[in-house]
């Protein structure tokens, strides 16, 4: 197999005297589909940002390294929440391109209109990318963020809660992007999620974490009794 | 009206200031940064009478206040600065020790007047350029932090999400609005350099689609206020802060209607 592009050593996290986990170990490879499940309050979103490097942890390591070389890891992350103000000046298309990348020029270069434009084509919302972000459908705005996400052009896709609040049909068709993108792109996928059901469907390998430790094995063994306690 | 120096001197200046407050205040709009603005404006008070006390110049004296407070506001995280109780705390401190400055300076009531509410007929040439280069450096880096400034103001878990470093950007920002309320207020007065850097802006927000739009809107209004208000005060030789609060205040009224009658 090829080197992994993460690898998290004995991952502990403490918030005051609450241990939140302790000693977690897990690698994820490039084009890997992984979910990551487990109780609220679990610690799923902590770990997260640990691997984000939002969050320093207590104790343990993130290595990070692009697939094939020696580049920093680029992560695509779609958080589960927004604070994005109802009156906020922004169409699907200047949502997304917010995500273009640094530059000291403020307006968009003709390279990077097609990166959007593909973008949005990519992820079906070209017909719609002139109306106001705060007029669409919960379906249509997760679209808008994982199209942002993708921008920045991810090795690794780490989407927390994204299909938490839609309907089935909606749900299906999200993760039916969300793995034809994936796997076009030879990228890996964190799927974050309390929907068994979607991580059995659209993920190879499950990361489960209880009782402060991690359980890991395919997802077509996952069920409602395995977020009781599997361990390895 | 242009045969007078103070009145070119004036015009010049608050041209610069609008043209500074309107890009600001967009993102002070965004980032809902109102009753902070507010605050540094009070601390600017206390800086300029801080300068009479000590001999410096008063912006010299705000630039000081302002920026130290924004740099320890940043540090206490802005979060904690937006409560209203803690803006009313640190507020009436630094009013108070405005005034028990202008107290210790011996200065004239109406230096008080001039700090608070503005004055037109104050500004050399030699003010003209401090606020002009002031007013430059604002807008430049502005410019070169656009990309992320925008980002956060308008996605805030987006861009941390993704890599940018918010902590940074708020801190310039932060930094940058110190400098745009000094400035602002060495024409409007400490009192309702708010004025400036909001009233434009949420016109613009109820008018504007886009980014653009937003910029333009909030930067016209805000130099049309400052050019009309200097015109009316040459004019009827009434104070300028209440022209431009009178024609932005209407400005916004007009603009809030429009902006009902299209969602009807």
């Amino acid at each position: 197999m090829t080197e992994p592009i993460l690898t998290a050593a004995h991952l502990t996290m403490d918030f005051g005297s609450k241990t939140v986990f302790n000693d977690l170990n897990f690698t994820i490879h490039a084009g890997e589909k992984i979910s990551l499940i487990g109780h609220n309050g679990a610690g799923k979103t902590t770990l997260v940002k640990i691997l984000l490097g939002l969050l320093a942890p207590t104790a343990g390591t993130v290595t990070k390294k692009s697939p094939g070389g020696q580049a920093k890891l680029k992560i695509g992350y779609v958080p589960q929440f927004r604070n994005i103000d109802a009156d906020a000046p922004l169409s699907i298309a200047s949502f997304v391109a917010l995500n273009v990348g640094l530059s000291w020029r403020p307006w968009l270069t003709a390279n990077e209109k097609k990166r959007v434009a593909d973008v949005l084509a990519l992820t079906d919302l070209t017909a719609i990318k002139d109306r106001p972000i705060t007029l669409t459908s919960g379906g249509e705005r997760q679209r808008a963020y994982l199209a942002q996400a993708l921008l920045a052009d991810p090795e690794l896709l780490i989407l927390d809660e994204a299909t938490a609040s839609m309907d089935v049909d909606a749900k299906k068709a999200m993760m039916d992007l969300v793995v034809k993108v994936v796997t076009q792109r030879n990228m890996a996928l964190l799927f974050v999620s309390h929907d068994l059901e979607l991580t059995a469907r659209y993920t190879d390998r499950y990361l489960l974490i209880t009782d402060e430790t991690l359980a890991t094995g395919s997802s077509k063994e996952v069920n409602a009794d395995s977020l009781k306690g599997v361990r390895i | 009206m242009f045969a007078f120096a103070f009145m070119r001197h004036a015009f010049v200046a608050s041209t610069f200031i609008a043209l500074t407050c309107g890009v600001v205040g967009v993102f002070v709009v965004a980032r809902q940064l109102s009753f902070l603005t507010h605050m540094l404006s009070e601390i600017g008070f206390a800086g300029a009478a801080f300068g009479a006390f000590l001999g410096i110049s008063p912006l010299l004296g705000m630039l000081l206040f302002t920026i130290a407070s924004s740099t320890l506001i940043s540090g206490l995280s802005v979060e904690r600065a937006r409560r209203e109780s803690t803006i009313s705390a640190v507020s009436s401190l630094f009013i108070g020790s405005g005034i028990l400055f202008l107290a210790l300076a011996n200065q004239s009531s109406s230096y008080a007047t001039d700090i608070l509410f503005g004055s037109i007929v104050g500004i050399s040439i030699n003010g003209v350029w401090q606020l002009v280069i002031l007013s430059l450096i604002v807008l430049l880096t502005i410019w070169l932090i656009f990309r992320p400034l925008q980002f956060d103001s308008f996605d805030s878990v987006g861009a941390s999400a993704n890599g940018v470093k918010t902590g940074i950007i708020s801190i310039i920002f932060l930094i940058l609005l110190a400098v745009s309320v000094s400035v602002g207020a060495q024409i409007v007065g400490s009192m309702l350099v708010f004025i400036l850097m909001t009233i434009p802006a949420a016109i613009a927000k109820a008018l504007g689609h886009s980014m653009k739009q937003l910029l333009i809107i909030s930067v016209v209004m805000a130099i049309l206020g400052v050019w009309l208000g200097l015109w009316l005060a040459y004019v009827t030789n009434w104070p300028v802060t209440f022209f431009i609060a009178l024609i932005e205040v209407v400005a916004y009224v007009v603009a809030l209607i429009y902006q009902r009658r299209q969602a009807d």
